[in-house]
């Protein structure tokens, strides 16, 4: 068995190991939840640390063959390129830190763990799989247990609506995007759904134009809504304000990004005439994103909901590099993706114990907590600087990229970028922690208590030192990434028709030239 | 007469009269040990039916034809697994659900075993005599079984009703098989499929195949002939219903394959807009009167609309393809609506109301119970990696290729995609009841016998088979699909 298969079937084996125990060895439980989601973040750097970037494109691939007959064809596929051993390794620390901040979890201890460990495999499979089948599948395990845990463990009166609100959304995306990919399977007449033998069929005969204008939305509006495309993001401030803190950070931060990720493995590269006629549109909707979101942002009052918009903001990032077709963008969405994971997971990880502390997550009912708690409060302090773009946070390099990708395609939209990520961002993420963390501090606050050891402190340290090393070192995932971007800007370039250029020339060899 | 062809249906109606004989003899409180006999029974004949129709093969021939009414190939074959197995699951759940009947507990088997063997027939009808004879007697068996709670008005209403709008659909389908024999002057459907090429010009015929259609739209419940199903669904009891919704459904389905795709399949591809705006009418019908819906069983009576609305789906494919979809489907179907209804049977054989409201708590008082019921609505809202979601998959895969060519097809497609989006928001409504909706008023738990234990976990299994090992099933329908002959509407192909 390959590393990748051993990878995805850990939390798998986990949850069912879970389910074995009875409900009220709660300690037992989380233990092994926890053992379990630690042996996959130390496979998830080992996949991570190995991956060879001159090596082949795919690699720790496993091919088995799942369904074969006339009517449809399906091969388990798993294998991963630089992009995607990126979003494994993210995947995985997330992971951890989600059951390990997971202590808070009072009744029906069981259930909660095997939900969480059932989204983690899934997020880990949407990954690793090369056969859109797959993809899919594995997306789509985490819908019920997103539903239940917001319903049963969420906060609020409205988490029933956001519950609701983020299940419909999700599932609306991911139909139109499955009817893409039933249409690209179908209309190609590859065999499979396999990504690497779609990308050879469509290479020798590439869709006809309406096919790709037509199939290329439902890729990319079906995906981009499971990332929060504006206008199709409205779940996800709500959903995320509800939902238990380890639900949201495996939303916001991981499961978000597989949209993105089809995006860039399945949508760009396989339909250039779809990606020329639809990128000017997506490169507007970004804007959305970048400033709508921004905006609302501004206004918020729950911090919750503060996080929750400025993470759509900074999909706006990810769009922009998307929609510029560049290298050097493609690179910068990549390491937005990665580094919005843990800064996601990370905010909302330190909202979680906020909420827990002090029973609200109104900032107005917030302030002078860094006094109360200097060890969260530092690490907010951190996670807000990066958030707003500072130098040294893994953010920086992806933000930076993205612009400077763009730049030459698109100024307006990077002027936008640098508008809403940069001034606004810094606005409500300063403010934001001047209401929570300075001023006086409130005497109905008193009670409230700072990580108390190691171990409590061990998921936000393990989040931010992610931060700080890819921000110093953002080499480390732009070399291994380097490859698969490349390709995909090759395939995605508008102006290549390359299949069709190549073959006019070899048929018609150098008439002109001769005379 | 080659008499072992027929040996699945006779067992089955030996073992009927042998429940209705029993009762005769056992004293009163051992007549709900019959049902665990009548299960046995039937888990028997299963077995026995576990071997493949290796070539096509006709009964009752008329002496000289090549042809029969009653024909016995792998799609027959199929089907009859398909029966067996869940009249299996209703026995058990009605087990536990006799307490609720006032008297006449073995007849209450008896009749199931009844209605069994008129599905049994319809799998492998090839006339449309038998067909009508077949379905007359799941028919008359299921008003009996709709109104058997006598002492509920509800349950009367339900008898009642499916009396009278069974009847009719009856015999607008008896006039129709009347118009059909008069213009072909034969109602085999192989004689039929040979000549249709002049029958698909003669309006007698196309009129009568348009009366036989509405008949079989009734026992899908598909529109416009669907507005029984919530009050039949709501009033019966849930075994009964559990039946109705899988078996009668079923039965539908395969005489709808059967003359659809193999006796005219000229006349039905000149059809295909039909099919697709009635699949499309069914599904946003089902789906949306779904939406406000407070009781469990009527909020199944409507979903059962919706899931007709999906299998015509394939119909309206007018392709082995869209056979294929519409076979997977059904068997995602029988495993899931029984799943839902073994635990629906069970909570409601201890409560009066069917309310959604009454699921509140499950999760806690009987977490099995409710991670049943929670996979049963996650796979019918066709969410990976259950059965729902492949066989969603096939039918979507089927029409796609064709909306390429004809943008009707597009058309169907966003009405499937909206009616999947809708659905979320019911099946999910019921997941909400059982984990956090309301305050639970009762926690001890609720006892279970081991049969329903049993019926249960088979479902689970067979959700979890189908969705995450599709190629199993996909391999034993592909002789099924085979036997059948759809033909492509003019310019459209398969592969473009």
């Amino acid at each position: 068995m390959s590393l990748t298969s051993t990878l995805l079937l850990t939390p798998f084996l986990t949850a069912f190991l879970v389910l074995l125990v009875p409900g009220n060895y709660r300690l037992v439980i989380r233990a092994l939840a926890l053992l379990g989601s630690m042996v996959t973040a130390v496979l998830g750097m080992a996949v991570f640390i190995h991956f060879d970037p001159a090596g082949a494109p795919y690699q720790f691939e496993s091919l088995a063959t799942w369904v074969s007959s006339s009517v449809l064809r399906i091969n388990y596929h798993v294998g991963v390129d630089g992009i995607a051993a990126a979003m494994l390794l993210v995947t995985a620390l997330v992971g951890f830190a989600a059951v390990a901040v997971s202590w808070e979890i009072e009744h029906q201890t069981k259930l909660f763990y095997i939900l969480l460990l059932v989204m983690i495999g899934g997020a880990l499979g949407a990954f690793a799989s090369l056969d859109l089948f797959f993809f899919y599948f594995f997306n789509e395990l985490a819908l019920v247990p997103t539903f239940i845990m917001i319903g049963v463990w969420g906060h609020g009166e409205e988490r029933t609506y956001a519950a609701f609100k983020i299940t419909m959304y999700l599932t609306a995306g991911a139909m139109v995007a499955l009817a893409g990919l039933i249409g690209l399977y179908t209309l190609s007449g590859a065999s499979s759904l396999d990504l690497i033998e779609l990308q050879k069929q469509l290479a020798k005969a590439p869709l006809s134009a309406t096919s790709q204008k037509i199939l290329f939305p439902c890729l990319l509006f079906g995906f981009g809504t499971l990332v929060g495309l504006f206008p199709f993001h409205s779940w996800a401030p709500q959903g995320y304000g509800c939902a238990p803190a380890a639900t949201a950070m495996m939303h916001a931060g991981i499961l978000k990004k597989a949209g993105l990720f089809a995006i860039l493995r399945v949508a760009l590269p396989l339909m250039p005439e779809g990606v020329a006629m639809w990128t000017p549109v997506l490169a507007i909707l970004c804007v959305g994103n970048l400033l709508h979101c921004g905006f609302v942002a501004l206004r918020q009052k729950d911090l919750n909901l503060l996080i929750g918009n400025s993470s759509l903001a900074h999909m706006g990032f990810a769009f922009l590099g998307i929609a510029s077709l560049t290298v050097v963008g493609l690179t910068g969405t990549v390491l937005v993706m990665f580094s919005h994971a843990l800064l996601a997971a990370l905010s909302f990880a330190l909202s979680g114990w906020i909420r827990r502390q002090t029973g609200t997550l109104e900032m107005a009912k917030m302030g002078g907590l860094l006094q109360r708690m200097p060890f969260i409060g530092s690490v907010l302090t951190l996670c807000f600087l990066a958030g707003c773009g500072v130098p040294g946070f893994a953010n920086f390099a992806g933000e930076i990229a993205v612009m400077f990708g763009s730049w030459k395609a698109l100024p307006w939209v990077v002027v936008a970028a640098a508008w809403g990520g940069l001034i606004i961002g810094g606005v409500y993420m300063l403010r934001a922690l001047r209401a929570v963390l300075h001023g006086k501090a409130r005497e109905e606050l008193s009670t409230v208590i700072d990580a108390p050891n190691l171990w409590r402190k061990l998921p936000f340290v393990l989040l931010a030192a992610g931060l700080l090393l890819f921000g110093f070192f953002p080499g480390a995932i732009t070399r291994r990434v380097a490859p698969a971007v490349n390709r995909i800007a090759e395939l995605a370039r508008p102006v290549a028709k390359p299949a069709a250029a190549v073959t006019a020339a070899v048929a018609t060899p150098a008439k002109p030239a001769a005379n | 007469m080659n008499s072992s062809l027929i040996v699945v249906e006779i067992l089955v109606g030996l073992l009927g009269l042998g429940v209705l004989l029993a009762d005769l003899w056992l004293p009163a409180r051992n007549r709900r040990q019959l049902g665990w006999a009548a299960a046995l029974g039937v888990g028997i004949i299963f077995f026995v039916s576990l071997k493949d129709a290796a070539e096509v093969t006709y009964a009752f021939t008329a002496p000289g034809a090549k042809t029969g009414m009653f024909v016995q190939d792998s799609l027959a074959v199929f089907f009859k697994q398909f029966f067996l197995l869940a009249a299996l699951v209703v026995i058990l759940m009605a087990v536990e659900y006799s307490d609720r009947f006032a008297t006449g507990v073995s007849e209450y088997f008896s009749l199931i075993l009844f209605a069994l063997l008129g599905m049994l027939f319809t799998a492998s009808t090839n006339d449309f005599t038998l067909m009508f004879a077949s379905l007359e007697l799941i028919t008359i068996t299921f008003v009996i079984l709709n109104s058997f709670q006598r002492d509920r008005a509800s349950s009367i209403e339900a008898g009642v009703k499916y009396l009278i709008l069974g009847g009719t659909s009856s015999a607008i389908m008896v006039f129709g098989i009347a118009l059909v024999f008069g213009s072909a002057g034969t109602t085999n459907f192989n004689e039929i499929a040979a000549a249709q090429k002049t029958l698909a010009t003669s309006p007698v015929f196309l009129t009568g195949l348009l009366f036989v259609l509405g008949g079989l739209l009734f026992k899908i419940a598909a529109f416009p002939f669907q507005i029984w199903a919530p009050d039949v669904y709501q009033g019966s009891p849930a075994p009964s219903t559990a039946f109705l919704a899988v078996g009668s459904k079923a039965a539908g389905i395969v005489l709808l394959l059967r003359v659809l795709f193999s006796a005219v399949p000229a006349i039905t591809a000149q059809w295909h807009h039909l099919f697709a705006g009635i699949a499309a009418i069914t599904i946003l019908y089902g789906s949306l009167c779904a939406i406000p819906q407070r009781s469990i069983k009527r909020l199944m009576g409507y979903s059962s609309i919706a899931n007709a609305g999906f299998l015509l789906l394939g119909i309206a494919a007018v392709s082995k393809a869209g056979a294929t979809g519409i076979i997977y489907y059904i068997a995602g179907y029988l495993f899931t609506v029984l799943a839902a209804f073994t635990v629906i049977s069970v909570i409601l054989a201890r409560t009066e109301s069917d309310d959604i409201s009454s699921l509140s708590g499950l999760a806690r008082r009987s977490p099995g119970l409710a991670a049943g019921l929670t996979l049963a609505m996650a796979s019918l809202a066709g969410i990976p990696p259950l059965a729902g979601f492949v066989g969603k998959f096939l039918l979507l895969k089927a029409i796609i290729p064709l909306g390429a060519q004809d943008p009707v097809y597009y058309g169907l497609l966003a009405v499937a995609v909206i009616g999947v989006v809708i659905s979320i928001y019911y099946y999910f409504g019921v997941i909400r009841a059982i984990y956090w909706g309301g305050k639970p008023t009762d926690l001890t738990p609720i006892p279970t016998s081991w049969g329903v234990r049993g019926a249960l976990l088979l479902c689970v299994i067979g959700i979890f088979w189908l969705g995450v090992m599709p190629d199993t099933l996909i391999q034993i329908s592909t002789p099924a699909v085979e036997v059948l002959r759809p033909e492509l509407p003019l310019g459209l192909q398969a592969k473009p």
